[in-house]
């Protein structure tokens, strides 16, 4: 029997499943003050999702104000809120850029999980009447050699290349770390980046009484129901069901004609507003979509057409099938809609008008299911002001002084220690996992993993084009989150800058265990302020982002993540600055920045002693800002040939990288003691190579800008080691077997 | 150059075609006129989604229709990637293209050694050229029977042959091959990537674009 909101308002008695779609008693009872009854099954539904925290922010939206607070930035031409920020990169470009998490469904089915998730932001990409350009991906597992990692990261890397490839967009960055906090609660964040020139923005609006809601793209199945609500807002139980019925399935052919056909209509100037349909499926298209235009919206829903003709409303309005999205349009532009359409065999079809009832009301063959004012659902959630605490733990953690840890004390120790660390998990070569995706496609990747950032270039005449980076470090925001954050920020800055671009905005996605334990709330508080604070000396806005809590089993929550993403723009491509030593004659080598006595939360306390304590380094942005303005300077100007950001395995692993990517070798001469120097991870240093030449004009803009430099030594072409003067040289060759055997070893060699 | 739903590097040949010094025209899978086009390329990508046999459907696209009776009669024809799938399917190139052997999408950059200087797209190249372009697939395992594969080597047919590494299985290190008339050639690695210093590991895929102008002309 269908449940009508006549039959709600005959039976206010009866009992409805709230609990189990994931609703507090006192929400529902909100919900049943806002409708003045109870409401029916498929509202129930619809406010269930769309009040769930993966929708509703309703934790962190007190917090998340801050970014909004920021100073208006004159690069930003559209803020949060919408489906993702848009920066003015000049002449007339627009860039748009996001970042997601897809954490659960990723750990439940790696393969579906990590794929949709690209889907996902790829859509909220090209809502924005965008063309996606590039993908990256933020991945956190458990211990490298776990038996559960063995299972979750092959099937994410080849769900995120199998989509991501597919659909033609490059993948051009990301991380890869492994921690035991993740073991469990994988991270898969996915980031996508669109571009398009001003006038073509668009927006998530129906306005315009009389206008069309048009349903496009695959049919609604029954797969990602009440994902959001059952899935991404509650905590795993370690021995839960298995949840694999909640996870969407991709189909990314669907997606890439979806983008084409979306595209032209677009270019045909033939939509009013648009929205993709993602977590919460109809439910949030057509809510989001009535409250922010003319009010109203009136939906048949008998029209959606259905892969499964089972499905009851309920399912429909819930449902997350991949590849749809809800256009209006004008009466008269409907016709051309449909064509364009027709021509790449998207099926179309005309779901509802826009009224300016202000009531969304949705029947089923007939009968009136769904009446509701479509704000209270898609905006007037719950909002928690949750309490705070800091951990119990944290004096404990922070009293746990690296300082006191064992140091290598020989140069053979030393050497040791620089081949063990290139060959951990965290630092190795990652080959083996981007090799599966596609960085050429499109033909303008710049610059692309393992590089400091991925840089593509947007205009083939003027060389315009943009660099991105992604960051985040889990132990350093667990011992200090206000910290932790602010490096995360500082590092992607750090990044982007170093290529030679001009860092103009920051995105987000902030991966925190439950909100509903003190510990992790205050943690989220912090992280947020930090960012929030970060921002505000940088002088960036944040265009959006998200937020991905209950990433915990049980009552042990993950390492605060908070992963930053920061978009730059450079003038003129060809002037990048890339990080492969040996492709200028007679380059020395110079260290950027002071480095400390800095182990807390380090790369070497972490894989030679499974130590986490102390303090995270110090934080200095406006050292930060004076880098950034060196390197965007001296790229401008042509001075350096490579240069390389210092943070996790220190100047060691910087100079391991460098040399191994320009298969050259370098000899370095260190002052004071080696093993702070080689391995310290103190924050703002960058390594830089140049011509002997520009030596004197490089170091005169590093004193203008009150940035200490130090000479390290030269590259050596002609000597295929890697030589610390006084202590040790180690042969590229048993570098490059250090870095590079790892991950093959760990799961399964593909052979040459 | 033929755009299929689900045709990837659609645009990116066409900016080596117009680096190379030709004027590339776009062609519909839906359409069979050519536009009197003096040469066509199948881009790489996933035609269809490549759900089923890759290239199995596309085949039967009408714009393939008469690119199968046109390359009858020499017109000249490159499929990259995905195009040389579609043209074995099509019957054009004997042979098939199965999954990896190590069962990995791959994207790296390959050295390619040119075996063959006589063909439609290989003319501006020298005998035993080596060069590096990116090979970027997850069905790119080249296989055919025996009596083929000798038939192959024995009339100079294989084209391109992967040097330092195979990296996806193929039978004899074959990268790519030509039909009888040398008019017809598919690749599994991506020339059109290989033709900006700024955007690819080097220009050598350049010589595809140029070797099949300078055919065009003669």
């Amino acid at each position: 029997m269908i449940d009508t909101v006549e039959r709600a308002r005959d039976t206010p008695d009866h009992q409805q499943p709230y609990s189990e779609l994931g609703l507090k008693s006192e929400e529902y009872h909100r919900i049943r003050d806002i409708l003045g009854r109870r409401p029916t099954s498929s509202e129930l539904a619809m406010y269930s999702v769309m009040w769930s925290e993966h929708c509703s922010y309703k934790s962190s939206k007190v917090h998340l104000r801050q970014f909004g607070d920021l100073p208006r930035s004159e690069v930003l031409l559209v803020g949060i809120g919408e489906n993702a920020g848009v920066v003015d990169i000049g002449d007339g470009y627009a860039v748009t850029f996001k970042i997601e998490s897809h954490n659960h469904p990723s750990y439940v089915e790696p393969y579906q999980g990590a794929a949709t998730g690209v889907g996902g932001i790829v859509r909220d990409i090209l809502t924005m009447g965008a063309r996606p350009i590039a993908v990256m991906d933020p991945l956190r597992f458990g211990p490298a050699d776990a038996p559960d990692t063995q299972r979750v990261l092959p099937g994410v890397v080849a769900g995120i290349g199998g989509y991501g490839n597919c659909l033609g967009l490059p993948n051009i960055g990301g991380e890869v770390v492994f921690d035991d906090s993740y073991l469990g609660n994988p991270l898969v964040n996915a980031l996508c980046v669109g571009v398009m020139r001003h006038e073509d923005i668009r927006l998530a609006k129906a306005s315009g009484p009389g206008n069309q809601v048009i349903l496009f793209g695959a049919r609604t199945g029954g797969d990602g129901i009440g994902g959001v609500s059952v899935l991404a807002s509650e905590t795993f139980a370690a021995d839960g069901p298995a949840k694999r019925p909640s996870v969407q399935v991709g189909d990314p052919f669907t997606e890439k004609v979806l983008i084409e056909c979306c595209l032209e209509i677009f270019a045909a100037d033939l939509v009013v507003g648009i929205q993709d349909l993602g977590g919460a499926g109809l439910s949030c298209a057509t809510t989001e979509l009535s409250s922010a235009g003319s009010g109203g919206m009136h939906v048949v829903l008998d029209r959606v057409p259905l892969r499964d003709e089972t499905l009851a409303p309920e399912e429909i309005l819930m449902s997350e099938s991949q590849e749809r999205m809800c256009a209006v349009v004008t009466p008269s532009d409907v016709d051309r809609f449909m064509q364009i359409c027709a021509r790449w065999e998207v099926t179309a079809t005309v779901i509802g008008e826009v009224n300016e009832s202000g009531r969304l009301t949705i029947d089923w063959h007939g009968e009136r299911i769904v009446d509701v004012p479509p704000r209270t659902v898609a905006h007037g959630g719950p909002v928690y002001e949750r309490p705070l605490a800091r951990p119990l733990d944290l004096d404990d953690l922070t009293a746990g002084d690296p300082g006191r840890l064992p140091r290598p004390s020989t140069s053979e120790d030393l050497q040791a220690l620089l081949l063990r660390m290139a060959a951990s998990p965290n630092l190795c070569d990652k080959t083996w996992v981007t090799e599966q995706y596609d960085r050429y496609v499109q033909g303008n990747t710049v610059l692309a993993q393992p590089e400091d950032a991925g840089v593509l270039r947007i205009d083939e005449q003027t060389g315009l084009g943009v660099a991105v980076a992604t960051d985040g470090n889990g132990r350093f925001t667990r011992l200090e989150p206000y910290a932790g954050a602010q490096l995360a920020l500082a590092e992607a800055y750090r990044n982007v800058a170093t290529t030679g671009a001009r860092p103009l905005a920051v995105t987000n996605c902030l991966n925190f265990g439950s909100p509903e334990d003190p510990a992790v709330m205050w943690q989220f508080a912090e992280a947020v302020r930090g960012l929030a604070d970060g921002c505000r000396v940088l002088g960036l806005p944040v265009t959006g982002g998200n937020v991905s809590f209950y990433n915990q089993t049980g009552d042990t929550a993950i390492n605060p993540t908070p992963i930053i993403g920061v978009l730059g723009v450079m003038t003129d491509v060809a002037r990048r600055t890339p990080m492969a030593f040996g492709t200028a004659p007679d380059e020395v080598l110079l260290v950027l920045g002071e480095t400390r006595d800095e182990f807390g939360g380090s790369e070497w306390a972490w894989s030679e002693h499974h130590h986490l304590g102390g303090r995270p380094p110090a934080v200095d942005l406006g050292r930060e800002r004076a880098l950034a303005e060196i390197l965007v300077t001296a790229a401008e100007q042509g001075l350096l040939s490579a240069a390389h950001d210092l943070s996790d395995g220190g100047l060691a692993q910087a100079l391991v990288e460098c040399c191994l990517r320009g298969d050259v070798g370098a000899e370095v001469r260190l002052t004071g003691d080696p093993f702070v120097n080689l391995f310290s991870e103190s924050a703002g240093r960058v390594l830089v190579a140049l011509p002997a030449q520009r030596r004197a004009r490089f170091t005169e803009l590093c004193e203008a800008h009150a940035v200490p430099v130090a000479e390290l030594g030269t590259v050596r072409p002609e000597h295929a080691t890697l030589t610390v003067a006084g202590q040790f040289g180690v042969p590229l060759g048993e570098l490059r077997a250090a870095c590079t055997g790892t991950l093959p070893a760990l799961f399964g060699s593909p052979g040459r | 150059m033929v755009t299929f739903p689900g045709s990837l590097d659609d645009r990116d040949a066409q900016r080596a075609v117009r680096l190379a010094g030709g004027e590339p025209v776009a062609l519909w899978h839906g359409d069979a006129d050519l536009r009197g086009v003096d040469a066509v390329v199948l881009p790489g990508g996933f035609s269809y989604g490549d759900y089923l046999r890759c290239g199995a459907i596309a085949r039967f696209a009408p714009v393939m229709q008469t690119v199968i009776e046109l390359a009858g009669h020499g017109l000249p024809v490159l499929g990259i990637c995905n195009g040389f799938q579609i043209l074995c399917e099509s019957h054009l190139l004997p042979g098939a293209l199965t999954r990896n052997a190590h069962l990995h999408f791959r994207n790296r950059d390959q050295r390619l050694r040119i075996e063959n200087t006589s063909t439609a797209w290989t003319n501006a190249y020298q005998p035993a050229d080596e060069i590096v372009v990116p090979v970027k697939n997850g069905e790119g395992c080249f296989v055919a029977a025996p009596d083929v594969l000798d038939r192959l080597e024995g009339e100079g047919r294989v084209v391109v042959r992967y040097a330092d590494g195979n990296p996806n299985g193929s039978v004899r290190d074959i990268a790519g091959i030509c039909n009888e008339r040398g008019n017809v050639v598919g690749l599994m690695p991506h020339p059109e990537h290989a033709v900006e210093t700024l955007t690819g590991p080097s220009t050598d895929g350049l010589g595809f674009f140029a070797s099949v102008l300078t055919a065009a002309v003669s």
